[in-house]
């Protein structure tokens, strides 16, 4: 059944959307700490 | 702590991907009408469930943020709280509401268990997170739930095209609520990014607290509205093969910790991102204080 291409077209949206916003998180992380660093360093 | 993440995290990973063996083998049966399409179910409803569950642990944060302002108003949402628990489990037992119910399609033993659990979240939250932790939790429950509600926005048109014939059904109940608790809580993000307002995280609760009305409406309208949606699998009138139940659960209960650990991080970040904007406050209040400190001296000089 063609209807096959549906089924993982909602699978891999389901992914890619959950990876997207995992990868914001790991960057928001990474752009935090710097900022705490630097704050370190000025004092 | 910091060892428990790693480990729940690869615990996570081994668990989704056993659901996803189960959604996608030959352990459960294909549907005789949709075919294997229908499959979509074990990632579109468990999203929906998550989604749900984080908009109400939002609301119940959002609601003790509020009342916590002044004592009288805690006691009262407390006991309202209780009221409602109360009320609604037994209510669920009389005979002409359960009448009523069953004519619904819903089982009074599902709704009691749903109504017991407003109370039982409810003093969960408050319990775990005092003070401006409820902020912390409202705003990380918001965003997460913000992300399991766009997959169902998404997998419930790409299921609609071969089922239905069409991507969406314009002036559908169920769909067209889902996609204003959608931009509800995206606005409720927005609100809490770009305002600078002191009352912003009064306003923000406000705003919780009147997007959660929206969720019982997206749940409760395939019972009450004529829609092409198809009738609830789980205390209601659809019908299911336990066989395909059973994964159904599983890919849930594989999402609930997935989104557990999402929830976690975001929380951490929210709380890291606090602590730089005080370190950044506590900078500026000191380069103030050092800066008319210098100019005392000049301004005196100067006279």
């Amino acid at each position: 059944m063609n209807s096959i291409k549906f089924l993982f077209a909602a699978y891999i949206a389901t992914w890619v959307i959950h990876a997207f916003y995992l990868g914001t998180l790991v960057r928001r992380f990474s752009r935090l700490r710097q900022q705490l660093k630097e704050l370190g360093k000025a004092k | 702590m910091k060892r428990l993440f790693p480990i729940l995290s690869v615990l996570t990973a081994i668990f989704l991907a056993y659901a996803l063996h189960l959604a996608l083998g030959k352990a459960t049966p294909t549907d005789a009408q949709q075919g294997d399409v229908y499959r979509i179910i074990y990632y579109h409803v468990p999203s929906a469930w998550t989604a749900f569950l984080l908009f109400f642990i939002n609301f119940t944060a959002s609601v003790q943020y509020l009342a916590r302002a002044k004592p009288s108003r805690q006691a009262a949402a407390k006991w309202i709280v209780i009221a409602v628990g109360v009320v609604g489990t037994i209510a669920a037992f009389v005979p002409r509401v359960q009448l009523q119910l069953t004519s619904y399609g819903m089982r009074p033993s599902a709704i009691a268990t749903t109504v017991l659990m407003i109370p039982a979240i409810y003093f969960l939250v408050g319990w775990l997170f005092p003070g401006e932790r409820l902020d912390v939790l409202a705003v990380t429950t918001a965003e997460v739930g913000v992300v399991f509600c766009t997959i169902v926005l998404v997998t419930g048109p790409i299921w609609a095209r071969p089922v239905w014939g069409i991507w969406w059904a314009p002036g559908d109940i169920r769909l067209t609520s889902t996609l204003v608790l959608w931009l509800i809580y995206v606005s409720y993000l927005v609100l809490r990014r770009f305002s600078n307002s002191a009352q912003t995280q009064m306003l923000a609760a406000a705003l919780a607290v009147f997007g959660a009305l929206d969720v019982p409406l997206v749940y409760f309208s395939i019972w009450f509205f004529r829609t092409q949606h198809p009738q609830p699998v789980i205390g209601g009138g659809g019908s299911m093969d336990p066989r395909m139940l059973h994964v159904l659960l599983i890919s849930w209960m594989a999402f609930l910790c997935f989104a557990f650990l999402v929830c976690w991080s975001r929380f951490r970040l929210e709380l890291l991102q606090r602590e730089v904007e005080e370190a950044h406050a506590m900078e500026s209040l000191a380069g103030a204080d050092a800066a008319s400190r210098a100019s005392l001296p000049l301004s005196r000089s100067s006279k």
